[in-house]
């Protein structure tokens, strides 16, 4: 056996690889909860893969055959249930994976120097993610696929000049049609994925450039042993992957009971207006994007014009990546910051569920006031942190991660 | 020395020029493949503005032409139509056409830009049947009935300029297509006039 890998090594560095990333690649040692998604974050995205692949085996693009071939998935083909629905679940449960590590982010700093590229790379993901879902919401080409796609097309519309050719270029029809089915099966099946894949190649490789931050803020490469490990470091493998793999088997509980026992989860993961098919002549009452779009879909609402409502959910998105030079604070941690910070994120926190809830109801004056009120507070407190987090009264950070010994 | 200089010269213009040279060239070669998510000539050729000859539609009579897939319909109203769509409309459910089911400039009483010529998509605002042209009295339609438009499918009415009635499975009034008058008998449909 070492006979073989050394003959490999030598014209591949395989063991090297596993060393610098796996059974040498140190991480800190005071990962909490917070920690479990990126891992997860990948293993969702790799469940999406395959079961994808397997949908698209009987799955037809066609507008003509596109509803039939989902509900013959769903009757004829074998355990074709399980497929579909662990692709469908696994959407939503991607979304609330990837908004919760954002937040992790939010909370530990972990966009700041010398994360600002993990970051920026982890943000074109989430916008990927969120044309993939988009896309791939179309094809089942239910009636709420139909309408929602016509919904946020013709958002593309309200640009100045270009415009009206830019959302019949991206139909390829004058309405949404079997042009437009079409291609975004390409893009869904091929070529947001192939992106998807290579960002989250950077994003990875720029984590183990950098090192992972922690619960504390505190650099663990600041502080080495004599052979150069980092004292409040421990080897990924084989303590990060045996805690990321218990992890995942809570996870998949959950994400299997959803699957075998609630997979339309209310009409969130799955809306009862898409077990119609798709009809160019009669809109439904009310029409709702999937829940992982409304918080930024009520911000659309909240802008009483068109424009300037594409606008806001667009700078929405947008001012996240510019996160690690908005908060100029030097410390990482919350743990260590002011209450200014806490009650920033709170309210950030609070808006953004918020929205999410607003964004799935019908517009009533009360809501529409609301969703005002909370696109303000989503949108101040970038602009006052901009502003408190420069001369931020700050707790003493540790030298070494808490809870060392 | 002073050659070797020049010699550095000469290739870094070289490496610029062949830089922006292969730039322009893979920028232009990028237009063949965004042009095929454009629409395709089949589809444009669906989705083109039509012309329709309308000396031919004599006062009275309606001609069905078909636009994107959806019949469009010309009418020509005669005078007494015209009185009939002037007269009592209580019995309407909009009237004044506030709702957003045509081009500014078919937003009166006749939805029209000439009053005698009606030009209408000719799809139910319901569940997307063609309704049928009925001029004049029918008892068969209500005693309110001076003709219009009735949808076989659901029974709604709509009057002769497609406005439809109170209490009707339809919600709004028939669509007005985008359209004008090229010529007194040429009518273009699918397109503003240019301003």
């Amino acid at each position: 056996m070492s006979k073989f890998v050394a003959w490999i090594d030598q014209r591949l560095p395989v063991s090297k690889f596993v060393k610098n990333h796996l059974s040498e690649y140190y991480a800190p040692k005071n990962f909490n909860f917070f920690y479990f998604f990126g891992s997860l974050a990948l293993f969702v995205f790799i469940l999406q893969i395959i079961t994808g692949i397997f949908l698209t085996i009987n799955y037809k693009p066609d507008a003509a055959s596109a509803f039939a071939s989902v509900e013959y998935i769903m009757r004829d083909v074998e355990w074709g249930w399980l497929i579909r629905y662990m692709h469908s679940t696994g959407a939503s449960f991607f979304f609330i994976i990837i908004y919760l590590h954002m937040l992790r982010a939010l909370m530990y700093g972990s966009y700041k120097k010398p994360r600002e590229l993990l970051w920026l790379f982890g943000m074109f993901i989430f916008v990927l993610l969120m044309a993939e879902a988009f896309m791939g919401y179309l094809l089942p080409w239910g009636q709420m696929s139909y309408w929602g796609a016509q919904v946020i097309i013709s958002l593309f519309g309200a640009i100045p000049l270009i415009g009206e050719s830019l959302a019949l270029w991206i139909r390829g029809d004058y309405v949404i049609s079997d042009a437009t089915l079409n291609r975004f099966f390409a893009f869904h099946v091929i070529a947001l994925p192939l992106l998807l894949f290579a960002v989250i190649y950077l994003h990875i490789a720029a984590l183990h450039t950098v090192g992972s931050n922690n619960p504390d803020g505190v650099e663990i490469k600041a502080n080495k042993n004599s052979d150069g490990t980092p004292v409040d470091g421990i080897p990924f493998h084989p303590y990060y992957t045996v805690k990321d793999i218990f992890g995942l088997a809570v996870f998949l509980t959950i994400f299997m009971f959803v699957v075998f026992f609630m997979p339309e989860f209310g009409g969130f993961f799955l809306e009862k207006d898409n077990f119609v098919p798709a009809d160019p002549l009669k809109t439904p009452e009310h029409i709702v994007p999937v829940w992982y779009f409304t918080p930024f879909y009520a911000i659309l609402r909240a802008v009483p014009d068109k424009l300037g409502g594409v606008i806001a959910m667009g700078l929405a998105i947008f001012v996240l990546f510019l996160m690690p030079w908005i908060d100029r604070c030097k410390v990482k941690s919350i743990r260590y910051r002011s209450s200014t910070y806490k009650i920033l994120l709170a309210s950030f926190v609070i808006s953004f569920v918020g929205l999410g809830y607003i964004g799935m109801q019908a517009p009533t004056p009360i809501l529409t006031a609301l969703g005002r009120t909370f696109t303000l507070i989503y949108f101040a407190f970038f602009v006052v942190l901009y502003f408190t987090s420069k001369n931020e009264k700050t707790k003493p950070v540790p030298e070494r991660v808490t809870m060392h010994e | 020395m002073k050659n070797d200089n020049n010699s550095l010269k000469r290739r870094n213009f070289l490496t610029n020029l062949t830089k922006v040279v292969g730039g322009i060239g893979a920028v232009f070669a990028l237009i063949p493949f965004l042009s095929t998510m454009s629409p395709s000539e089949k589809t444009k050729m669906a989705g083109a503005p039509i012309e329709i000859d309308i000396s031919a539609i004599t006062p009275g009579t309606f001609k069905i032409v078909e636009w994107r897939g959806k019949p469009v319909w010309v009418v020509h109203r005669t005078p007494e139509m015209l009185n009939i769509i002037d007269s009592k409309v209580d019995y309407l459910a909009d009237p004044e056409s506030s709702s957003e089911m045509q081009p500014v400039y078919a937003q009166n009483k006749y939805r029209s830009v000439k009053p005698e010529f009606l030009v209408l998509l000719g799809v139910c605002t319901h569940l997307g049947c063609s309704p049928l042209y009925k001029p004049g009295k029918n008892k068969d339609l209500g005693l309110e009935w001076k003709g219009g438009f009735f949808c076989p499918c659901h029974g709604s009415k709509f009057d002769l300029s497609g406005r439809v009635f109170k209490g009707m499975p339809a919600g709004t009034n028939l669509e007005v297509p985008p359209y004008y008058f090229a010529s007194d008998t040429k009518l273009i449909v699918g397109e503003d006039r240019a301003s």
